[in-house]
């Protein structure tokens, strides 16, 4: 039992650290990337290549002084970035960061938890973070927070619903919630049998779910609730210090945690092909898996940054048209073929 | 109807195809542009490391020159001064006096020179009036400062030191070494 727990600590820490340190340097991957889309080099000061440029920030944010506006409500200002990270990092509790590690005759799974409801959770965990800047935004007591906070939750919510939709679809295929047991189903090459990942079988779905996780992430080109050109900051106009820096550590851990639920649910997750075919040893699969894992994580969260600087923000009108007229209509038709193409295949 | 000025345009404003109306087409071709710039050769000249190399023409900071054997060309014409677009250049004439040959090439000479460097706007027009050849814009920069009397240059900074001559062959450019052929022209002689 001790053992047990001992392990499970360990990996609770391993993941907690892995997040944190997944958005410490996807800031600087950000601006590089920034940099090279524009020609430009990008940080290169700090550390060769500029690699301690996210520590040096980390400790700029902490030495700056910290403003709590003298009209803002000061409990509430407090809370709304502590529920921003928090509710960010508790998304990773669910996802299968690895396969299994036998060491010493026990098998230890390299995930916190697998719950049989874990896309439910993540789905709950996440719309909760949208309370941060709703509260950040609304303790501000400014009226660009307060804007930047209603188009958050306007945005949030509109794109929650096509999102949940979307992944309608792909829980009919696999007939399970638990996000190991859809990395399993993707599992490639096993005795012969071909088995693609869910992106073969669901490219609408996840079209449809790559964009809400743009607006669930509040990325460009759904970054309304930020929009630096209009409102300022939005919903952290006001906020200094390491707070501020809560708020958009939270952001990118958001987007860390969505490219892995992307690539958990539509690209087989630790899952690599031809990985029962190639004879190695089930920790030597697990290892590589959790690599191949990390190397789709990168690729979305670089695929983020990517059209990030590539795109320009939608208006507000059309983000909301775009969220009720096209994609929630679209994610139904996508359940809707979905239903109809598993009868007339028999896989029911 | 016709505009006051007929210059208005009449603005085409069609409805979007179905492809333009869902956008992955274009976001496709955007995305795919910026990848391309994403392995471009970089502009940025990472300034302490790297310098850029000046053409051989800068004009930067001025410098008052000596004649071969150490003694500064200016007279304190002051043609320099007219000549400047943005009057940033000021002095005083003195005589010179018995003994002093060494210092100065002719009876005048230039006791206090100053530029301003914060109204010198480099146009090298006082390198063009100088007749006795003795301010050249050279490739050195005009370094910063935090207050602005530090851009008022004087001769200590200006004149040349006679053991580090500054190099101003560059901006001799072939329509000047042309000019100084011509020896009946009163500048050559």
């Amino acid at each position: 039992m001790t053992s047990f727990f001992i392990y499970k600590a360990i990996l609770v820490v391993a993941v907690f650290g892995l997040m944190l340190m997944a958005a410490m340097y996807s800031t600087y991957l950000e601006r590089k990337v920034a940099a090279f889309i524009q020609d430009r080099v990008g940080p290169n000061r700090a550390g060769p290549f500029g690699i301690l440029q996210p520590l040096a920030d980390g400790i700029k944010m902490f030495m700056k002084e910290e403003i709590i506006p003298e009209v803002a409500n000061k409990t509430l200002f407090i809370i709304g970035p502590c529920i921003a990270m928090l509710t960010a990092i508790m998304a990773g509790v669910v996802i299968p960061w690895g396969g299994e590690l036998v060491i010493g005759g026990v098998p230890y799974v390299l995930q916190i938890i697998d719950l049989d409801f874990g896309l439910l959770y993540i789905f709950g965990v996440v719309s909760l973070g949208v309370y941060g800047i709703m509260i950040g935004g609304w303790a501000s007591n400014n009226k660009f927070s307060l804007l930047g906070a209603i188009r958050a939750s306007a945005q949030m919510i509109s794109y929650e619903i096509a999102m949940g939709l979307s992944i309608i679809a792909l829980i009919m295929m696999t007939g399970t919630l638990s996000l190991r047991e859809i990395v399993a189903f993707q599992e490639g090459g096993t005795g012969g049998a071909w088995n693609f990942w869910n992106v073969v079988y669901q490219p609408l779905g996840f079209l449809l779910f790559i964009v809400c996780s743009f607006a669930e992430c509040n990325r460009t080109p759904f970054d309304l609730p930020e929009s630096e050109t209009e409102l300022v900051g939005g919903y952290h106009t006001e906020y200094s210090s390491m707070k501020l820096g809560f708020y958009l550590f939270a952001e990118y851990i958001n987007m860390f945690v969505s490219s892995a639920v992307i690539s958990t649910l539509y690209f087989g997750g630790t899952n690599f092909p031809f990985m029962n075919d190639l004879g190695l040893s089930q920790n030597a699969i697990t290892i590589l898996g959790t690599l191949t894992f990390f190397i789709k994580i990168g690729f979305f969260v670089f695929f983020y940054m990517w059209v990030r600087w590539t795109l320009p923000r939608f208006r507000y009108d059309q983000l909301m048209y775009l969220g009720w007229r096209v994609l929630i209509p679209l994610a139904i038709a996508n359940v809707a073929i979905t239903g109809l193409v598993m009868i007339l295949t028999d896989r029911i | 109807m016709k505009s006051l000025t007929g210059r208005a345009k009449v603005l085409d404003n069609p409805k979007m195809s179905f492809l333009e109306r869902i956008y992955l087409p274009a976001i496709i071709g955007g995305i795919t542009i910026t990848l391309r710039h994403l392995f471009r050769r970089k502009a940025t000249i990472r300034y302490p490391e790297q310098k850029r190399t000046f053409s051989p023409v800068w004009r930067g900071m001025h410098v008052l020159k000596r004649d071969d054997n150490g003694a500064e060309r200016c007279t304190a014409c002051g043609l320099c001064a007219v000549a400047c677009p943005a009057e940033a250049i000021t002095m005083t004439a003195a005589e010179r006096k018995p003994g002093e040959e060494k210092l100065y090439r002719e009876e005048k000479y230039a006791a206090t020179y100053e530029i301003n460097m914060l109204r010198c706007i480099f146009c090298g027009l006082c390198e063009e009036a100088c007749p006795k050849e003795a301010i050249f814009l050279t490739d050195r920069l005009v370094s910063t400062d935090y207050a602005r009397d530090g851009f008022i240059y004087g001769k200590d900074k200006l004149v040349e030191p006679v053991d580090k001559r500054v190099d101003v062959s560059k901006r001799q450019t072939p329509n000047v070494l042309e000019f100084k052929k011509v020896k009946h022209y009163r500048h050559n002689r």
